[in-house]
């Protein structure tokens, strides 16, 4: 029973969406409402998974004193932080998310500059990769290199200062060679999500159940 | 040891420095550049010039503080010319690290252009779920959101008496980092029809072309480059536009890093031969 | 205070870009600030756009509207079903009970394949399909005719590389290589926007450092 009931779970709540994608009237209609409603609900609990295995090894880090240890230390106080800045800004504000909150303080000047600027870091990293790994070593290489190139000087103003047309070029690749090859990347990829869909929905994927 | 093994060993922090400074010099310059508009821009631009005043649009924040340099400005560009058409804007989201982001972004031209929160616009915040939400939104938008971002009903708000679903809304704009524009297309463009533009990251604008070629996507803004665009169209310089020199510089060290290091290849490897 | 939170904006950027030069306490100490302010931020969201407007406002309105909590619980009673699904969901955490949370993740699941399926056909297959199939011959105008051939061969080309069922010789040999071709004009395009992506993403945190910390640019 621990596999079969998740199984009809799964295959009603489908049968439920397919069924009222054909019949959007009453009451199947309200059915699908009611359960798309209650998706949303529980959608928000699977944010918190991993939270707590999270903290749980870090404070399992802290109690050992393995390596790093007090970098742990700093990670549970960010998490207090914020939970205490958001429980506070919660009573004092009524809402966490309200204008001017210590909780929307936290975010705009701890939250925002470090999420940035870690993203930021990939535009070092793309320079030394490009300089170090992009190699038109052979035809099929070059021609990535070409297209490469034309796209990165057409899509900025110095391409159009160099050549007048170079604009024009890189919206041409996008437009027909870039988009014919995803699109048959995308018709692959859907075909494949259909079939694990329904796969899934018959019950013959289990891996989500482990 | 010759140049040539010295230009292959060469320590990557030489190449950090060089693009930092490569970067920074423009900014600091202050050097200024026009942009030529593409057609897919410029379709967004005439998607949302072309509604009457009144019309509601909906605006999502599928983006985080990681791609803010490249969507909020498009974000701000298109808010600024909505208000100007005295469009109403909803504005919603998928990720629920980006909401606030969108939020100050909202809240900022709302302010620049004297327009009423509850009038002139809502914020209805963040619901997790994505194609739930998506689809929930296509019966009844109170479904979803009985309430706004600040917890007041939707019915106590002006604008949104007479806002039910997509049938109500004009056009979708997603500020979109991710594959979440996808989202939008396959469970709310097929499904209701609704018209939508998206603005995305330099990184996802590739995978938009064919969309906006089946006709899926009424325009598209791709990267800060799309952005610096849509500032050129509605006259109103941002970082968008300020960017663009410093843009050129990076693009074209990098060109020259990949030039470098092919001819270091092609040479030690006429050498071994 | 503004000014205050744009200097920590500022310490903690260069605390990350620390790390170019090579990994060091500082940018430790930065990079686990970030996780674990994350996810305590996190649970705070949750809290604020899902458990609270979705689960408890319901049966506090009615209460002010009614002044019963036995009718503003017997008309919102059904919420309790999801509201046990999403707590049983976080016994994942112990093993010796986390059966129980493949509950609501079936359900998840189940819904989440149900639209996949119709969005999938309506959404990505027929649309697209039908936007290849284009005229291959536009009297009067060579570059759309020309554009439109290479639109279907790219398409075609690139399904044939991807067909991993029979050897690629011959014809679908030919086929998946003008396919290759085509792939790796994508994939050149998708580096260059990349690139752009990257140095924009850059572009934004050194105007933040010139312009909100140190005012010298405007």
């Amino acid at each position: 029973m621990k596999r079969e009931i998740p199984l009809l779970i799964t295959f009603l709540t489908g049968l439920i969406m397919i069924v009222q994608f054909f019949v959007p009237h009453r009451p199947i209609g309200g059915i699908g409402t009611g359960v798309l409603s209650w998706y949303t609900i529980i959608a928000g609990f699977t944010l918190l998974l991993g939270i707590d295995s999270l903290i749980g090894l870090h404070l399992k880090k802290l109690q050992r004193r393995q390596s790093g240890w007090s970098y742990s230390i700093t990670l549970i106080l960010g998490v207090l932080l914020a939970l205490g800045l958001g429980i506070w800004s919660e009573v004092k504000y009524g809402s966490a998310l309200a204008f001017g909150s210590p909780f929307m303080y936290l975010y705009t000047y701890l939250v925002v500059p470090l999420q940035a600027t870690m993203f930021s870091l990939l535009a070092f990293f793309i320079a030394s990769a490009a300089y170090r790994a992009f190699r038109a070593r052979t035809l099929e290489a070059s021609l990535l290199l070409v297209a490469a190139m034309i796209v990165m000087l057409g899509r900025v103003p110095l391409g159009a200062a160099i050549w007048g047309k170079l604009p024009l070029l890189a919206e041409w690749i996008m437009n027909t060679p870039n988009a014919a090859a995803t699109r048959g990347i995308l018709i692959g990829v859907s075909l494949g999500a259909l079939a694990m869909s329904l796969r899934i929905l018959l019950g013959i994927e289990r891996t989500y159940l482990s | 040891m010759s140049w040539l093994a010295k230009l292959e060993k060469i320590d990557r922090r030489w190449i950090f420095l060089g693009v930092a400074l490569v970067v920074s010099a423009p900014l600091l310059l202050g050097l200024h550049s026009k942009v030529d508009i593409t057609p897919p821009v410029k379709n967004t631009y005439e998607a949302i010039d072309r509604l009457p005043p009144g019309s509601v649009i909906m605006v999502s924040i599928d983006y985080d503080a990681s791609t803010m340099p490249e969507n909020q400005p498009m974000l701000l560009a298109v808010l600024r010319h909505a208000f100007q058409k005295n469009l109403k804007i909803i504005l919603m989201g998928h990720w629920p690290l980006g909401l606030p982001v969108g939020t100050l972004g909202l809240d900022q031209v709302a302010r620049e252009m004297h327009k009423t929160y509850g009038t002139d616009y809502v914020n209805l915040g963040f619901r997790p779920g994505t194609a739930a939400v998506m689809v929930n939104l296509g019966t009844e938008i109170r479904n979803v959101f009985p309430s706004d971002y600040r917890r007041v009903l939707l019915d106590s708000i002006p604008m949104m008496r007479g806002v039910h679903n997509y049938n109500d809304i004009r056009l979708l704009v997603g500020i979109e980092a991710g594959d979440t524009y996808e989202f939008w297309i396959i469970y709310v463009q097929a499904r209701f029809g609704l018209k939508m533009a998206m603005g995305t990251t330099a990184v996802m604008a590739p995978t938009a072309y064919k969309y906006l070629q089946s006709g899926q996507l009424v325009g598209l803004i791709g990267g800060l480059k799309g952005a610096a665009e849509y500032e050129s169209l509605i006259a109103h310089p941002g970082i968008g536009l300020a960017g663009m020199p410093a843009q050129s510089a990076g693009h074209l060290l990098i060109i020259l890093f990949i030039i470098l290091g092919n001819i270091g290849y092609f040479l030690s490897r006429r050498k071994k031969a | 205070m503004t000014l205050l939170g744009t200097w920590i904006a500022a310490f903690l950027t260069l605390a990350i870009f620390s790390f170019l030069y090579k990994d060091n306490p500082v940018y430790k100490f930065a990079e686990h600030l970030y996780v674990g302010v994350s996810a305590g931020y996190m649970v705070i969201y949750v809290w604020a756009t899902d458990v609270r407007p979705l689960l408890l406002d319901p049966f506090v309105q009615t209460h002010l509207q009614t002044r019963s909590w036995a009718i503003s619980f017997s008309q919102h009673a059904s919420l309790f079903i999801p509201a046990t699904l999403g707590v049983v969901m976080l016994l994942r955490t112990f093993p010796k009970i986390s059966w129980v949370s493949r509950w609501p993740i079936s359900f998840l699941v189940g819904i989440g394949a149900g639209l996949a399926i119709t969005a999938d056909v309506q959404g990505y297959l027929f649309p697209q399909v039908q936007a290849t199939l284009v005229p291959l011959w536009v009297g009067g105008s060579v570059l759309t005719t020309f554009n439109n051939i290479l639109l279907f061969v790219g398409v075609v080309g690139t399904l044939a590389y991807f067909y991993f069922s029979r050897e690629h010789k011959g014809f679908l040999g030919g086929l998946s290589r003008i396919g290759v071709l085509f792939i790796m004009v994508a994939f050149g395009a998708s580096f260059g926007y990349t690139v752009m992506a990257r140095i924009s993403l850059l572009i934004g945190r050194i105007h933040f450092l010139f312009a909100d910390w140190l005012h010298v640019v405007h």
